[in-house]
């Protein structure tokens, strides 16, 4: 119940303070930070990452969402080869998909070309790897529940009754 | 030259929040924690269904007692949620908010001379209200002891023989006090046995925390032919500015009140109302996660404004909190234009709400967590400096 209150809380916001979320929950600061530490013990949480919106700022920035299908190894199913793709450092997401191909892997790199080296130099190759289908961002408007592009403030009157 | 005016009218005292806000208007970097509406945007898919209503050139009057689909939706919904069974044809119609349903039940059903019980602190139209329809306001004043709920003995010591309606305003706005089912039994028997009607102003209804769910008096046996629900859209669903309430009750009253909306309105808003029956029908998890967030503000709050040594009860219902701040010497008016002269931090002292908020401030979290806490880190070190030792 803390532990679920507490999740909801900084997934929107990891930048709340234990106090605070003691407060917010009604509880004591010693247990918010006992049940963190224990998502984090537990996997549960496994890191505070920054939403940044990198078009605002001078860093070049591609991200492309490439499908890919794959061949699942006998006894391993996809675990295997999933991992040996998102060993890459370049690699920023993967997930498992269903329907018309088999893994979605999200990369960043600098520029077009370093994509498209990480795809002809390291994924294609790959002994498992069917084929892939290579999509490149053009504009992000929103992440994690987040929007990028719309600032809307409080349009509310100073005091109302 | 005649006065061109109504004597009623002009005695009226402008709204203290109205007085208020003009102030807090002229000082620009002044944070806010006045706003009596929720901070959420209206949730996109009920917006989307107002957007395409408009698209779709649905933009002619609805029938006076509103959109068919939305009472229908309504009186399922009052049913499910709060047991309490309406028929759609003519025991419920749909206003230009809930202010207007006030204004409407007392114009329908108060005579020259009329008491109306109006329990205080309490939303600032009720009073104004019943004098403008011929009414005796008969205030109570509710106290602070008893979490400014209403009690059986300050009802019976209001009631005299010529008391016509009782207002209820619970969930409360400003004190964010609520009423359980067995106070409001104590209240309901009083009614019956006094031959009392009730407006009940449930604004508030779907904002109640601490595991309590809203009663409606409506639904204590022998009460639905006596009383009057006013209800809306603004809280619940995050749509103030849609301007879209409602009153159910029998249908006696109802069809009253229903003649002078159609001579002074005709109906409301028809895309408000499109809009609306989204939100009653797909609203539930909006509305569930908005009281989530409200409540951790609430704590939040609470649990701050203990810390700098002010007095507050635990408020159960709406997003308001209502602190003492008698510990600092001050009055209400005082704490607040100092607080928003020193610090500049908006909160609405309680007179704003009735006499009996002299002594505590209206304070809303309805605000991010952020300004939340900036605004109370300054309010905090106005109270420290000015803390009666």
């Amino acid at each position: 119940m803390l532990k679920d209150a507490i999740l909801k809380e900084i997934d929107k916001n990891s930048k709340v303070t234990a106090a605070d979320l003691a407060s917010m929950t009604g509880t004591t600061e010693a247990e918010v930070v006992k049940a963190i530490a224990e998502m984090e013990a537990d996997g549960i949480i496994c890191g505070y990452p920054t939403l940044i919106n990198w078009d605002k700022t001078d860093n070049e920035k591609v991200t492309a969402l490439i499908e890919v299908k794959v061949t699942p190894q006998l006894g391993l199913g996809f675990d295997k080869i999933a991992e040996s793709i998102y060993k890459f450092d370049e690699v920023d997401t993967v997930y498992l998909m269903s329907g018309g191909f088999d893994l979605t892997v999200i990369i960043e790199g600098k520029s077009m070309r370093e994509v498209a080296n990480f795809v002809a130099l390291k994924l294609s190759p790959m002994e498992a790897v069917l084929s892939t289908g290579t999509h490149f961002v053009l504009k992000k408007y929103k992440e994690h529940g987040l929007p990028l592009v719309y600032e809307s403030g409080d349009n509310r009157m100073a005091v109302s009754p | 030259m005649k006065d061109p005016l109504n004597m009623k009218v002009k005695e009226i005292q402008p709204s203290g929040i109205r007085k208020f806000f003009d102030i807090v208007s002229e000082m620009k970097d002044a944070i806010s924690l006045g706003v009596g509406e929720p901070d959420f945007e209206t949730p996109w898919h009920i917006r989307k269904v107002g957007i395409e209503s408009l698209e779709k050139g649905k933009t002619f009057y609805t029938s006076n007692s509103g959109l068919k689909e939305l009472k229908e939706e309504l009186c399922g919904y009052l049913d499910r949620r709060f047991k309490l069974k309406y028929h759609p044809k003519d025991e419920i119609f749909i206003t230009v908010g809930g202010s207007e349903a006030i204004d409407l039940a007392l114009r329908a059903m108060i005579d020259a001379g009329d008491e109306v019980i109006i329990p205080q602190p309490s939303y600032v139209s009720y009073l104004p209200c019943t004098v403008l329809a011929d009414g005796v306001p008969v205030i109570i004043n509710l106290k602070a002891e008893n979490e400014f709920r209403l009690t059986p003995e300050e009802l019976l010591d209001a009631v005299t023989d010529k008391t016509k309606l009782l207002i209820m305003p619970f969930p409360n706005n400003p004190t964010g006090s609520i009423m359980t089912r067995e106070e409001l039994e104590k209240i309901a028997k009083i009614c019956i046995e006094k031959d009392i009607y009730v407006i009940s102003d449930e604004i508030y209804c779907e904002l109640t925390y601490g595991g309590k769910n809203h009663v409606s008096i409506a639904e204590i046996p022998g009460m639905k032919e006596r009383t009057i629900v006013i209800n809306g859209f603004s809280k619940s669903y995050a749509m103030t500015g849609w301007r879209l309430g409602y009153a159910c009750g029998p249908k006696e009253i109802i069809s009253q009140m229903l003649k002078i909306h159609q001579f002074a309105i005709m109906c409301a808003p028809t895309t408000s109302q499109y809009a609306a029956v989204e939100a009653v029908k797909l609203g539930d998890e909006d509305v569930a996660r908005m009281r989530e967030s409200y409540d951790k503000r609430r704590r939040f709050v609470v649990s701050r404004l203990r810390e700098m040594g002010l007095d507050c009860f635990e408020p159960l219902g709406a997003f308001y909190v209502f602190p003492s701040i008698q510990s600092t010497g001050m009055t209400s008016d005082e704490f607040a234009n100092n607080l928003l002269k020193e610090q500049k931090v908006a909160v609405v002292p309680g007179t704003a709400f009735g006499d009996c908020g002299e002594g505590f401030l209206r304070i809303s979290y309805a605000y991010s967590l952020e300004n939340l806490k900036e605004a109370l880190g300054r309010m905090e070190v106005f109270v420290k400096a000015h803390k009666k030792n």
